[in-house]
């Protein structure tokens, strides 16, 4: 009975709130992406050189969870087969939250393209329910005149650390030096 | 050190390959978050924490990748590639890997 109760409670809720979540999310989405559209993010491999471009690994990443509703929604499909229509929806939205969020990185770099994005999907292990990590990155290309946001390639090896914290992400550079001295370690225990 | 996912770099040409470099990170978060993870499974929406979680083990990653390419003499790594997988509940590694080389300035 009380088991019944908490289905019933844990269904609803996962209907009412992850619907509402859904719904903003998606469209925070199509705001956004209509935001971002000046920057083109391009899946080739090779690159443009019309001018000369700094290079910048951007990166954009997202864990998003799959409600109760739609879990259990899942699990029924899986019974008969067919489209899992509940998680193709979260897949969908977690993959152009993390195009997003790469583009973005982008943006801050004054990237004029990203070239050669690629999209990695992940599902995180949380206990019985499902998670998924959606990464996207790429080459952002910064033209070459704004020297000012970029490091050059071609700098001295004492700032190499500080040149790829910078590449890869703009959000916490107060780790760097911790997380270098552990590095150092695993390099040379690797190498042995 | 230039870090690219590309092949091939404008401006610039491969002088030395030095062959393929990685670095990889497993890190988990404290129960707590576990824990909230827990309950927005019921609600749906993003694991923030898990988000941050990850972001904070690429970077570690990324560096290991830039220390190894620095002690074998590279000055860029290209065609880098991110892989993660998840180890045990709350837990994951990130590996990144990527081939170590020796660019210079095409004239």
């Amino acid at each position: 009975m009380i088991e019944g109760v908490l289905f019933l409670v844990l269904m609803s809720c996962g209907l009412i709130f992850g619907q509402i979540a859904e719904k903003r999310h998606l469209k925070s989405l199509v705001k956004r992406e209509l935001e971002s559209n000046s920057l083109p993010a391009i899946a080739s491999r090779y690159p443009v050189d019309d001018q000369p471009y700094q290079q910048h690994l951007v990166t954009g990443g997202v864990v998003i969870a799959s409600d109760y509703f739609k879990s259990f929604t899942a699990g029924l499909i899986n019974i008969f087969g067919g489209r899992v229509t509940p998680f193709e929806s979260l897949l969908d939205r977690g993959r152009r939250e993390a195009l997003l969020r790469m583009k973005s990185n982008a943006q801050d770099l004054k990237a004029d393209y990203v070239f050669n994005v690629k999209l990695e999907t992940s599902r995180i292990a949380t206990g019985r329910a499902g998670a998924i990590e959606v990464l996207a990155y790429g080459t952002a290309l910064v033209s070459g005149n704004d020297a000012n946001n970029a490091p050059t390639i071609d700098s001295s090896s004492t700032n190499i650390a500080a040149s790829g914290d910078r590449a890869i992400s703009h959000r916490s550079v107060g780790n760097a030096s911790a997380i270098n001295n552990g590095g150092i370690d695993t390099t040379e225990s690797s190498e042995t | 050190m230039l870090i690219s996912n590309l092949e091939i770099l404008p401006d610039h040409k491969v002088v030395r390959h030095l062959g393929l470099v990685q670095g990889s990170s497993v890190r988990s978060k404290h129960v707590g978050r576990d824990f909230m993870a827990f309950f927005k499974n019921i609600f749906g929406g993003e694991l923030r924490g898990y988000t941050e979680l990850l972001h904070e083990s690429r970077e570690e990653a990324t560096l290991r990748l830039v220390e190894q390419a620095e002690q074998i003499g590279a000055n860029a790594v290209l065609n880098v590639r991110y892989s993660t997988s998840s180890i045990a509940a709350g837990a994951a590694e990130i590996f990144v890997y990527g081939s170590a080389v020796e660019i210079a300035d095409r004239d």
